[in-house]
């Protein structure tokens, strides 16, 4: 064991003998150990294999998408500070030193500066010790020339500094522009600038290890994806795509153009292609529940974080290959290990409740954001991750004025919602300035029809407003 | 007693318009509102008789009490005037009233504010001029002050203190403020009430019946020992202490001279002092005396974004206000004639404007005189402020509805600015703020093919300036908005 977990059982030991020892004084009999009460995280790292390479993958992969930055928190509520490199060292070291050995970034993430980052923090550890995921980001009509993506591949092996990239994806494919449909979009970014053929050339020449694609959107792609599998045309080594206990029946609830993560996971299982994880927590807000949840999750198991039963979900599925949490807080981080150390998968019972809890989290009409930030910078300067996330908060936090509006309580509550309106947004980047020119809805992976939702969220405020 | 009795009053009035004039909250107006309302010159504009004789009849029974405990730019003069005579001690002496320069000056006064001239009845009115010097110099310290407090709040998850802007709204104006408390203060450490007594419109019609004054200040003959120091120590320079005279159109009741006369020669009584052995005790309690702070603070500003696909803020530039043809009045005033004709320009509407809406206007005609304009907020429907706070009616205070009715402008369409005509970009959104539904979106041919614009109907626009706020066109080549505001000369009703 190491020095930690050593100075843990010395501490508990200590107490329980102090425990025992004043008890016996007392004549009564002894209280139970602390340690005792802990059921997460007391053995190692649960592994999985990739059917392909053999790999061990570490069940908990490390997201590098929500990355802290100085000054604390993200990019979300510090736009324009630097990465925290020193905190991003501290996490990788402790993931490594707990067993994590799968890290999933992106050129585009962070603003470009994850890769970097990453690289940085990864390079001070042995070369073998982990593996890199990143992606072919080329979105940008800038990017999408042959000359443009390599030069893109390219880049992301100096950023990470290394000589191969374990596992390459074709990010986000399943998207579509308004000149655009998905599958021409797909075409444009891989195949007529013939980049898919090279990157499975240099797969052939190592500098790839898999070859797989993250998906959201149109199911159409990702089926004809899995059918070139099927032909033999393309192999594909994994793929990514998004699962949580809402999203394994509930997507279409969300957003009707979405794909239910059942469907996703069987095609993907039923072929043998492993599968890795993404948004096991929904953007955080499976682990942001209201009151009437967290007290059914509390009253099964008290000590269990209320994060924890989304992770052991997004585990148990044997064909999954990794689940991928962006964790910003070394808070976060601890408590991932202790749930994959090993995974206590999730019991048939089990399922049947967090299906309950899904059914009841939809029923609450949050936006389904997980500022992911692909919307952003929005042209007419909207802080929209941040707007949603205000109002989500609220919802979900009980604190929308509601009942009569002449009673105290109304009037107050309203206050404190325009107050806090106001300070989380400068008054320019409200609801109210989205003039609706939709460049934002194409970039949106989970398809939110962002200016409806902001104009849905300014008539409230706006009717708030009017009651002063 | 008088003295302190004086001094005492003077810090009531002192703080209370103050506090009126930072604007600190709708609270404060609630209860020190009526300190504005008394003032002479906004009693007479707002045509509140009531006021009106309440003044005339103090300064029949008091003199001019009003001068000392009142009026605060007089309570301001007093202040430096008391620093004076700490420089230079007994440094006044007797002089004769400047009848050409008073009544002269109130003759000019008095026509030019009946003719609607607006920058001497803003520049000369005391109660407004002290409204200026508060609003300009004072409050950016008291905001800054708010601000930290609204910080500490926001940190302690508390809901008192809300931030608001910082800034100039008039350099003009702010000119006007520091040249006039420079002015005033430096002659009134040199020559005391002078201002008040040679040039001051109020002074000089509350002189008019101060002269018959029931109570005044009189010598006692018997017990004068002729050591001038009263004489010495009158701030207004009324005291002829050879001739035993004192001169009730410019004694402003302030009783510096009682306290200092030592030989109990004077009194401030409604008889002629008797021969007699009977004295008044001279009252010997002590009171404190308030004093206000300020700190300081700065704010901050929104840094570039590169367009990459996640993350970060666009950098938003700020909005020009358009030269507009006919400038906007607010919502109460009537009419722009009506506004230029009843407002002193004292600021108080200025600063309770809590969108940011109103400032001073720097055109000659409406001289410091509150007009509208959208780049920082627009006129809420709700909101009733002004109006409410108006002490001479200039502004008008309206109920809710009252106010929506007010067309006070009219929105006009620029085609070169409007983002959907001249970038084809897809918008709408002054269409869809309009409290009055005006405006409705047609379609025009843009550069890349048919797409909606906003047509307003001029009969239904109120000029809340909604559409020119929230019109996203405010490019660093171009900073105008693509739809504006230009005033209506006379508020439509309706």
């Amino acid at each position: 064991m190491d020095r930690r977990e050593f100075l843990k059982h010395i501490g508990g030991a200590a107490v329980a003998t102090s425990v025992v020892l004043s008890a016996c004084q007392s004549g009564d009999t002894p209280a139970p150990l602390i340690a005792q009460n802990v059921i997460d995280g007391q053995g190692q790292m649960t592994y999985r294999t990739n059917p392909n390479t053999g790999d061990k993958v570490s069940l908990l992969g490390y997201g590098m998408m929500r990355l802290p930055v100085e000054g604390g928190g993200t990019l979300r509520d510090h736009p324009d500070s630097p990465i925290d490199q020193e905190m991003v060292n501290q996490e990788i070291d402790y993931a490594l030193e707990h067993g994590v050995n799968y890290f999933d970034t992106s050129p585009v993430y962070c603003k470009g500066m994850s890769e970097r980052a990453t690289g940085i923090a990864l390079a001070r550890h042995p070369r073998n010790s982990y593996y890199i995921a990143t992606k072919l980001s080329n979105f940008s009509p800038t990017t999408w020339s042959t000359e443009a993506s390599k030069a893109m591949f390219e880049n992301s092996l100096k950023e990470l500094q290394t000589d191969h990239i374990d596992y390459l994806l074709l990010h986000s494919i399943g998207g579509e522009t308004k000149e655009l449909g998905s599958m021409q979009l797909f075409n444009t970014r891989f195949i007529d600038n013939g980049i898919l053929d090279w990157l499975v050339e240099q797969k052939a020449a190592g500098r790839i290890r898999n070859l797989g694609f993250s998906f959201h959107g149109d199911p159409k792609v990702f089926n004809t994806l899995l059918q070139w599998h099927d032909e033999g045309k393309y192999h594909w080594d994994f793929v990514q795509i998004q699962m949580n206990y809402v999203d394994w029946n509930y997507a279409h609830r969300i957003e009707p153009e979405n794909v239910n993560a059942s469907y996703l996971y069987n095609e993907l299982n039923s072929r043998g292609i492993p599968g890795v994880i993404m948004e096991p927590l929904l953007g955080g807000r499976l682990a942001n529940q209201p009151d009437f949840i967290v007290k059914q999750m509390k009253e099964r198991e008290p000590e269990t974080p209320v994060a924890r039963w989304a992770f052991r979900y997004a585990g148990t599925p044997e064909g999954i290959l990794t689940v991928l949490s962006g964790m910003t807080y070394m808070e976060h981080l601890v408590q991932n290990v202790a749930t994959y150390s090993p995974l206590r998968p999730i019991t048939p019972e089990e399922d049947e409740f967090l299906m309950k809890v899904a059914e009841e989290f939809v029923e609450l009409k949050t936006v389904p954001c997980t500022a992911c930030n692909y919307c952003m910078p929005c042209p007419y300067g909207l802080n929209i991750p941040v707007i949603f996330d205000y109002y989500n908060k609220c919802v979900t936090e009980g604190k929308m004025p509601a009942g009569n509006t002449e009673a105290r309580e109304y009037q107050e509550a309203r206050k404190r919602f325009l107050i806090g309106y106001d300070r989380h947004i400068p008054s320019l980047r409200q609801a109210s300035h989205c003039i609706g020119c939709g460049q934002c809805i194409e970039h949106c992976p989970q398809k939110i029809d962002i200016p409806t939702e902001l104009h849905r969220i300014d008539d409230y405020v706006e009717q708030l407003k009017l009651q002063g | 007693m008088l003295r302190k009795l004086r001094i005492l009053l003077q810090v009531v009035t002192i703080t209370l318009v103050t506090l009126l004039l930072l604007g600190i909250g709708f609270r404060v107006h609630l209860w020190a509102g009526w300190v504005a309302k008394i003032q002479f010159l906004p009693a007479l504009l707002a045509l509140n008789f009531g006021v009106i004789a309440l003044i005339v009849v103090v300064a029949l029974i008091f003199g001019r009490i009003y001068c000392s405990v009142v009026c605060p730019l007089g309570i301001m003069q007093d202040f430096f005037s008391w620093i004076g005579g700490k420089v230079k001690k007994n440094r006044f002496s007797y002089a004769k009233e400047i009848k050409w320069l008073r009544y002269g000056f109130l003759i000019v006064f008095v026509v030019l504010m009946f003719i609607g001239f607006a920058p001497v009845t803003t520049l000369f009115a005391p109660y407004s001029a002290y409204g200026r010097i508060v609003n300009s110099l004072f409050k950016p310290l008291y905001d800054m002050l708010n601000n930290w407090l609204a910080g500490l709040d926001a940190a302690n998850d508390r809901y008192n203190f809300t931030e608001v802007q910082i800034w100039m709204r008039s350099v003009t104006t702010f000119v006007v403020a520091i040249a006039t408390l420079i002015i005033l203060g430096v002659l009134a450490a040199w020559k005391g009430r002078f201002y008040c007594n040679n040039i001051c419109p109020v002074g000089t019609t509350l002189s008019l019946f101060s002269r018959f004054s029931l109570l005044r200040v009189r010598f006692d003959k018997d017990k004068c020992k002729s050591c001038g120091m009263c004489e010495k120590n009158c701030k207004a320079q009324a005291i002829d202490f050879k001739n035993g005279k004192v001169d009730y159109s410019r004694c402003v009741v302030c009783g510096d001279c009682l306290d200092r006369c030592k030989f109990d020669a004077l009194h401030y009584t409604a008889k002629k002092a008797q021969p007699s052995t009977e004295s008044k005790p001279v009252d010997k309690e002590r009171r404190a005396f308030l004093a206000a702070t300020a700190m300081a603070g700065t704010t901050a500003a929104l840094a570039q974004a590169e367009m990459k696909m996640d993350g970060g803020l666009a950098v938003i530039e700020d909005k020009v206000a358009p030269k507009r043809q006919t400038p906007i009045t607010p919502p109460g005033s009537i009419s722009a004639l009506h506004l230029q004709h009843h407002c002193t320009a004292c600021q108080l509407c200025v600063s309770s404007c809590p969108n940011n809406v109103l400032r001073p206007s720097t055109d000659l005609q409406h001289f410091m005189q509150p007009t509208m304009s959208y780049e920082r907020g627009y006129c809420r429907p709700e909101c009733t402020r002004c109006g409410e706070v108006c002490p001479t009616g200039a502004i008008k205070a309206l109920s809710r509805e009252e106010k929506t009715l007010q067309h006070v402008g009219h929105a006009v369409w620029i085609k070169d600015n409007c983002v959907a005509s001249s970038k084809g970009v897809h918008c709408g959104n002054c269409a869809r703020h309009c409290p009055t539904g005006a405006i409705t979106m047609v379609d025009y041919e843009g550069p890349n093919g048919t797409i909606q614009v906003p047509a307003v109907d001029e009969n239904k626009c109120i000029g809340c300036g909604a559409c020119e706020h929230l019109c996203p066109a405010r490019e660093e080549s171009n900073p105008f908005s693509g739809i504006y505001v230009e005033g209506n000369e006379m508020h439509h009703i309706g």
